[in-house]
């Protein structure tokens, strides 16, 4: 897999921690390998909804990547219910049933962006440096970036 | 079945493949089910409700799933891994999802199930009305077969006319 200039924490330079939550297997683990392609960490994973939330309040991640249709409870009313305990929570969604409905749902309850699958990193990248903002830095050659 | 049901899906999956595999692929052959569906490996299948209602079958060879599976896995899965379940799962979800989006920007509102594992050798024979068409997609790892059984939903179709009247 292509790698990527490493996005860290402008505030410790630490990597950045993500919670990666999808009913599938094989998508938290393709995730991962982007995440990891990015210089992040993978905080915790969640096949679930109900279990996202705990593990949010577990691991309090700088990212979560949160899928759609699951069982138990869906991503959108997981996302919400993140938000609402955690405000400062970055939400992205990663779902393959991306129209407009879902999208315009998701923002308005509390996520900061959507990706829709099939995933493409260079996109998925993007996205984690807009939502990370001032609050992410990409490291240079010379291993700057803090 | 109306073919403005069916491309969405064919693009789709066209699509998903594509990127997916890293390579192009080819539309083959195209059937009408007559009988039963008869499963030809590891085969994932999608239902859907709502304006549109019916099923999507995603259907590989035992040996091209392994080697799918193996290209994402970015590793050779050995031949029992349940990552190859996985994979054919997720990539029935995306077809689905993407074909949906597509759909969706038509006026056409559905909910999309969580994948199943098709176990039987053979899925039962689709109604008159909901025929099914198989269409093949030719890939650098082998082919891959998508079913699609699909009709619209007549009552909910009544019920939006007569909102929108």
């Amino acid at each position: 897999m292509e790698q990527f200039a490493p996005v860290k924490r402008s505030k410790d330079g630490q990597p950045i921690r993500y919670l990666i939550v999808d009913d599938s297997v094989f998508a938290r683990k393709n995730l991962a390998r982007m995440i990891e392609s990015f210089g992040g960490q993978v905080a915790a994973e969640a096949g679930d909804g109900l279990t996202a939330i705990s593990e949010f309040d577990r691991t309090h991640p700088d990212i979560v990547l949160m899928d759609i249709t699951m069982p138990q409870m869906e991503g959108i009313e997981a996302a919400e219910k993140i938000v609402q305990a955690h405000p400062e929570a970055r939400v992205v969604m990663v779902s393959s049933v991306g129209y407009q409905e879902n999208i315009v749902a998701a923002l308005q309850r509390g996520a900061r962006h959507f990706v829709q699958k099939p995933v493409k990193p260079e996109v998925l990248y993007e996205v984690i440096k807009y939502v990370l903002g001032e609050d992410g830095a990409v490291a240079t050659a010379a291993g700057a970036g803090v | 079945m109306k073919m403005d049901l069916i491309q969405p899906f064919i693009n789709s999956a066209d699509a998903v493949l594509s990127q997916g595999l890293s390579s192009t692929t080819k539309v083959g052959n195209l059937s009408m089910e007559e009988e039963g569906y008869r499963r030809k490996g590891v085969a994932g299948m999608v239902a859907l409700s709502g304006d549109i209602e019916g099923r999507i079958i995603l259907d590989l060879e035992p040996q091209t799933a392994l080697r799918v599976a193996s290209h994402y896995a970015g590793t050779a899965l050995p031949e029992s891994d349940e990552l190859i379940k996985e994979t054919i799962f997720e990539l029935a979800n995306q077809v689905v999802g993407n074909a949906v989006c597509a759909l969706n920007d038509q006026g056409f509102h559905f909910r999309v199930h969580p994948p199943l594992l098709v176990t039987t050798e053979e899925v039962d024979k689709t109604s008159e009305d909901v025929e099914a068409l198989v269409i093949c997609f030719e890939t650098s790892l082998g082919n891959v077969f998508m079913n699609v059984a699909l009709h619209h939903n007549k009552r909910r179709m009544s019920d939006h006319a007569k909102v929108g009247a």
